[in-house]
């Protein structure tokens, strides 16, 4: 029997009267680096939210490791959220906003031992220079890979990323998806991350899950970028033209 | 100078000054940083609904604006998450209700209500034994639960989706915390009074926010300058002879304008 970190069956999210999310079956392996990719509103932060049981479906079931959402540690899964709907404001450092993933709660006073591992952590993404500065003070980039030190602060079994290289330049993006790429390749962490971005999908991931409120494709991702697959998740928007640049943009 | 701490009602005004002072910075943190500092004001109104039937009925008011602002306080969260309604549209809403509510009752008292007067504008220096056994109780509670919940309460005001992520009882917390800002602001009404109220919960933490880095920095802050400006405010108002919840308001906003200038002049 497959050893699959995420199951969903029938998965099915209505908000009001739009369906988001309509019948999601998918079965994800341990391990597996999985890119999720479709166009604005067809359902991608929605089906993220409702595995990290932020959003409760309407109908389905979703298992992680075999559990319950209900039966997760809190710790077990690490989310990067859009970096547009982090509140700047907020007086905090890059050292307190890593430790707020491995103590789950906020901290007013931080011990040794505490600012140790939020620094080894933030090292570990190359991040450890601005560790002291507010957040308000980071750029997209720096402030995402804050938010991957967090993360992997509570050694997560499953990493759920969402756009974490939307906003930032090419270099740090590259750099963004390379961290991820190695982190799941060296701790055999299951990684999903939503993205627009087709060509980090193909260079980074080993599997991929193309959403329009339904499930278009998931599979191999050197198979998944077929003209077929693309009009189906985009065409209806009147994307065809761009859809088939992608393409050849990949060849 | 030393006269004003010889008289019992100033000892008295000066000890609720300075326990309002601190629970109001403490959870005017929140308040803030949530960014529903309309909530005080709400609140504050809605309570005027409560005191205005008990002074109607012949009853403590307190005792009937308590259960008032926490029906108000958690219709205000309900709305919000059941109904989609914004956190002002509700409050907007429930406050001028309430408050409407309030007007009638004291049309319909034909006694003169010079009471109802005394919680529009406060009135620290009147503050009996029973009023400030009351504040005293209320400030312990504060402190306790504010101990175990200031984490958790940080983390989802920081962001509550990640605060969910890492199982916290988002919304219970909330409900937790809504709670004693209501407590709060019915026993601050007779103190700084119903009209001033939003300001007294908010400007200390505002005041503490433009200078701090870090959020426990701001609550330690915003306490303090709570504190000082009812210290500060209490005395002033004893030598130039002025209401002291407007001379405590009036001091807090020039503390605000003071740090703003310091930090536009570095």
């Amino acid at each position: 029997m497959p050893d699959f970190a995420i199951k969903t069956s029938n998965l099915t999210v209505e908000i009001g009267n739009n369906i988001i999310l309509d019948n999601i079956n998918v079965e994800i392996n341990k391990g597996d680096f999985v890119a999720i990719v479709g166009p604005n509103g067809s359902g991608k932060t929605t089906f993220l939210k409702a595995l990290l049981n932020i959003i409760k479906p309407t109908a389905g079931e979703i298992k992680i490791f075999g559990k319950n959402l209900d039966e997760i540690e809190a710790g077990d899964i690490g989310y990067v959220p859009q970096i547009k709907t982090i509140d700047r404001s907020f007086p905090a450092n890059a050292i307190e906003l890593v430790l707020s993933g491995v103590r789950n709660r906020w901290l007013g006073v931080k011990s040794r031992e505490d600012k140790k591992l939020a620094l080894q952590m933030l090292t570990l993404v190359g991040a450890a220079d601005y560790a002291k500065k507010q957040i308000s003070e980071l750029s997209g980039g720096q402030l995402q890979r804050v938010y991957l030190a967090r993360c992997f602060a509570s050694n997560p079994k499953l990493l759920v990323l969402d756009e974490p290289a939307t906003g930032v330049d090419l270099v740090c993006e590259a750099t963004i998806n390379e961290i991820i790429e190695e982190y799941n390749k060296e701790r055999g962490v299951t990684v999903l991350m939503v993205t627009h971005d087709w060509t980090a999908a193909y260079h980074h991931t080993n599997k991929v899950m193309l959403l329009n409120k339904q499930l278009i494709y998931f599979g191999n991702t050197g198979e998944a970028f077929t003209e077929l697959n693309l009009m189906k998740t985009f065409s209806h928007l009147g994307h065809k033209h761009k859809v088939t640049f992608g393409l050849k943009s990949y060849e | 100078m030393s006269e004003i701490f010889s008289l019992a009602f100033m000892q008295r005004a000066m000890i609720v000054g300075i326990l309002l002072g601190a629970v109001s910075g403490f959870l005017g943190v929140f308040v803030v940083q949530r960014k529903i500092s309309f909530l005080g004001s709400g609140l504050s109104h809605a309570a005027f609904g409560g005191v205005a039937l008990g002074i109607f009925l012949g009853i403590e008011p307190m005792f009937l604006a308590i259960p008032f602002t926490l029906l108000i306080a958690f219709l205000m969260v309900f709305l919000k998450k059941k109904a989609d309604i914004s956190a002002d549209t509700s409050i907007g809403i429930l406050f001028s209700v309430a408050m409407a509510i309030g007007i009638i009752f004291l049309a319909l008292n034909e006694n003169y209500s010079a009471d109802a007067y005394s919680y529009l504008f406060g009135s620290i220096l009147n503050v009996s034994v029973f009023d400030l056994a009351i504040v005293a109780a209320l400030s312990l509670i504060i402190a306790i639960v504010g101990k175990i919940y200031w984490g958790r309460w940080a983390y989802s005001t920081f962001d509550a989706e990640l605060a969910r992520t890492s199982k916290l009882p988002v919304e219970t917390d909330e409900y937790i915390l809504t709670l004693l800002i209501s407590l709060l602001i019915v026993v601050s009404i007779k103190v700084v009074g119903m009209l001033l109220l939003g300001a007294y919960l908010v400007i200390p933490a505002a005041t503490a926010r433009i200078v701090s880095r870090t959020f426990f920095q701001m609550t330690l802050l915003s306490v303090l300058l709570g504190i000082v400006s009812s210290i500060g405010g209490l005395i002033l108002s004893y030598f130039v002879d002025l209401p002291s919840g407007a001379v405590i308001i009036l001091l807090q906003a020039i503390l605000l304008i003071a740090l703003l200038i310091t930090k536009e002049i570095k």
